[in-house]
């Protein structure tokens, strides 16, 4: 089901190696919630290799795209293939066995471990018993290491800040081993430097590991100046697919933003 | 697995719980018999504490572990008394029979997301119908009046696991149970599965997230904390030649196990054991200060024996208020933060 091995050697793609083979399509995907439809037929690829941005403003339905590929929710219409199979409606832990990582908008920490054994049990649970005891721990430090969070075995959750929580459901994803990392908005809460912090961490996560990244944002900022490609959705409707230059003046685009009067 | 190297301070501890009876038979022998029963019936507790801390400390508050110590002792003998099915067998069958219960009441639980209280409740219902069970099928179970396995020869006999005449015997059969179960216990907490559990208990979703099958995790630590509580009631069945649907079954003992784990401590080792010893010496002392008042058994009659629940249940608020990580998790806390003010202390004087 997989093209390669997920611990295999990273591959040291460069950010335009653009789409070669679509690791994720999502195709006519539909979501409602008894009446209300959050999501209607939304189609988009993601290439291997790819740092995609889903954007939209509140409420324009990318969380539950999000949550549908995720295994939070099960998809009322249409089909998610990853890696060339349908895990549309799959368990979330299932999920992540095949190769998805994500990380949570507002940081999820298990408040009552240490950061070691948060990201550790991802190793662990995460690779589905494909690895032993001591290289979860190993992985674990690696993870913490490359978000630059303290490698020890004692440090808590207690008193980190919005930054280094959300350093953390980073290191957790990554020590899931993933293929493709789904982070939800990673900007939120953060101050100017943290931001670019991030989007530096992001592009790092890709060249050095060759993870995909599909990351959602509600705001365009720094996220443009990272990203290959943008899904731009409003109102659960797809609006907008391609390069960040081409969104930025897209009609549709700048009105969904900025509003009718400045597109016009 | 990790972390089972006997330190010395260990090795030390259990030579000292074994050598317990012989300084009863050394320094007490007029009242041997009293006190033994009474270890005997800490360590039995102490195992059937434990086997329900391992779900407890999760999260997951069961009040349906009588049913699970109830089916233990149940099955063990009826199996005895009606097939003559010796407990070599009949313990197996009975744990087993356990443990399907417990995951057959909690699959649809966690599949559910049934937690917290209700989970509580739902637990609570599967002691009452256990309850209800045993009363029901009185032909069989002697109903709200118990019975007693059929004795076999003179009471001691390895076929039977019979032992009640032999205390001292009784007394490191219970001992064998209890280092068993703190073995598990040890074994579960240096687990990954552990570590899963707990992060569950934290945030479902974000541990689905990361790869765990929460309901498998939990069905898991119910089919092990089950089976615990099965084999320490079909023990204690072994031991008190007795069992009634109130003394080994149903919701006061439900209750008692898990106020006993709580007031021990149910994130430490030793938590359930102290909460043994906390409610075995509670209950010995209203036993006698009840029975040798005069006062109190004029003004309650008979009913001041069952003064003892009314004072576990009080117990129990304040502790759940005032003291969640029971007697020895407080202690052992109390401790530590001495110990870290001492070497900060030191640190400064230097």
């Amino acid at each position: 089901m997989q093209s390669g091995d997920r611990n295999g050697p990273p591959n040291r793609l460069g950010p335009h190696s653009a789409k070669s083979v679509a690791l994720l399509s999502v195709t006519g995907l539909t979501k409602t919630f008894g009446g209300f439809t959050a999501v209607s037929n939304v189609s988009f690829d993601v290439g291997e290799g790819e740092i995609v941005g889903l954007i939209g403003p509140n409420g324009s339905g990318k969380s539950t795209i999000f949550n549908c590929i995720a295994g939070m929710y099960v998809p009322s219409a249409g089909s998610v293939n990853f890696a060339g199979e349908e895990i549309g409606g799959l368990s979330a832990s299932r999920i992540c066995h095949k190769g998805i990582g994500r990380t949570y908008q507002i940081p999820r920490p298990f408040r009552n471990l240490t950061l070691l054994e948060n990201v550790a049990l991802s190793a662990w649970f995460g690779q589905h018993g494909k690895t032993v005891r001591a290289d979860c721990w190993r992985q674990a430090e690696e993870a913490l290491a490359m978000v630059g969070l303290p490698t020890d075995a004692r440090t808590t959750t207690d008193g980190l800040g919005a930054a280094a929580l959300k350093k953390l459901e980073l290191a957790r994803a990554l020590a899931t081993q993933p293929k493709l990392l789904l982070a939800d908005e990673s900007l939120n809460g953060l101050d100017h430097s943290e931001m670019e912090q991030a989007a530096d961490m992001l592009q790092r996560i890709r060249s050095e590991r060759g993870i995909t990244i599909v990351w959602v944002e509600h705001i365009m900022g720094v996220l443009m100046r990272v990203v290959d490609r943008v899904v731009v959705l409003d109102h659960g409707e797809k609006i907008f697919d391609g390069a960040p230059r081409a969104a930025q003046s897209d009609p549709r685009v700048v009105e969904v933003y900025l509003g009718a009067d400045v597109a016009a | 697995m990790t972390g089972l190297r006997l330190k010395p301070a260990t090795i030390i501890g259990l030579l000292a719980v074994a050598a317990l009876p012989l300084v009863v038979r050394y320094f007490l022998p007029a009242s041997e018999k009293y006190y033994l029963h009474l270890l005997i019936q800490i360590l039995l507790w102490s195992f059937i504490y434990t086997g329900w801390s391992l779900m407890g400390r999760f999260g997951l508050t069961s009040l349906g572990h009588g049913a699970f110590t109830g089916i233990g002792a149940y099955a063990t003998v009826m199996l005895w008394n009606f097939a003559g099915i010796t407990p070599w067998i009949g313990i197996p069958v009975a744990v087993a029979l356990a443990t399907v219960v417990g995951v057959l009441v909690g699959y649809p639980c966690f599949r559910f997301r049934i937690a917290g209280h209700y989970f509580a409740l739902l637990t609570l219902a599967l002691t009452e119908f256990v309850r209800l069970c045993i009363v029901g099928l009185r032909d069989f179970t002697g109903g709200s009046l118990g019975t007693q396995p059929r004795r076999y020869g003179d009471g001691i006999s390895l076929y039977a696991l019979q032992f009640e005449p032999d205390r001292m015997l009784a007394y490191y059969i219970a001992f064998g149970l209890w280092v068993l179960g703190l073995y598990v216990w040890l074994r579960v907490d240096g687990s990954m599965d552990r570590y899963a559990l707990d992060a569950a208990s934290q945030d479902e979703d974000a541990a689905a997230s990361v790869g765990i099958n929460v309901t498998r995790e939990r069905l898991k630590i119910t089919a092990l904390s089950s089976a615990m509580c099965a084999l320490g009631g079909a023990i204690f069945a072994q031991y008190q030649m007795y069992i009634g649907p109130d003394t080994i079954a149903g919701l006061g003992l439900s209750l008692n196990i898990v106020f006993a784990a709580i007031a021990g401590g149910i994130w430490v080792l030793l938590g359930p054991t102290v909460g043994a010893v906390f409610t075995q010496v509670l209950a010995e002392t209203l036993r006698v200060v009840i029975q040798g008042s005069a006062t109190l058994k004029g003004m309650f009659g008979s009913s001041a024996l069952a003064l003892d629940q009314l004072i576990y249940g009080l117990l129990l608020v304040l502790f759940i208020i005032y003291m969640p990580n029971g007697i020895l998790g407080t202690t052992m806390a109390w401790w530590r933060r001495r110990a870290a003010a001492r070497a900060a202390t030191g640190r400064a004087g230097n």
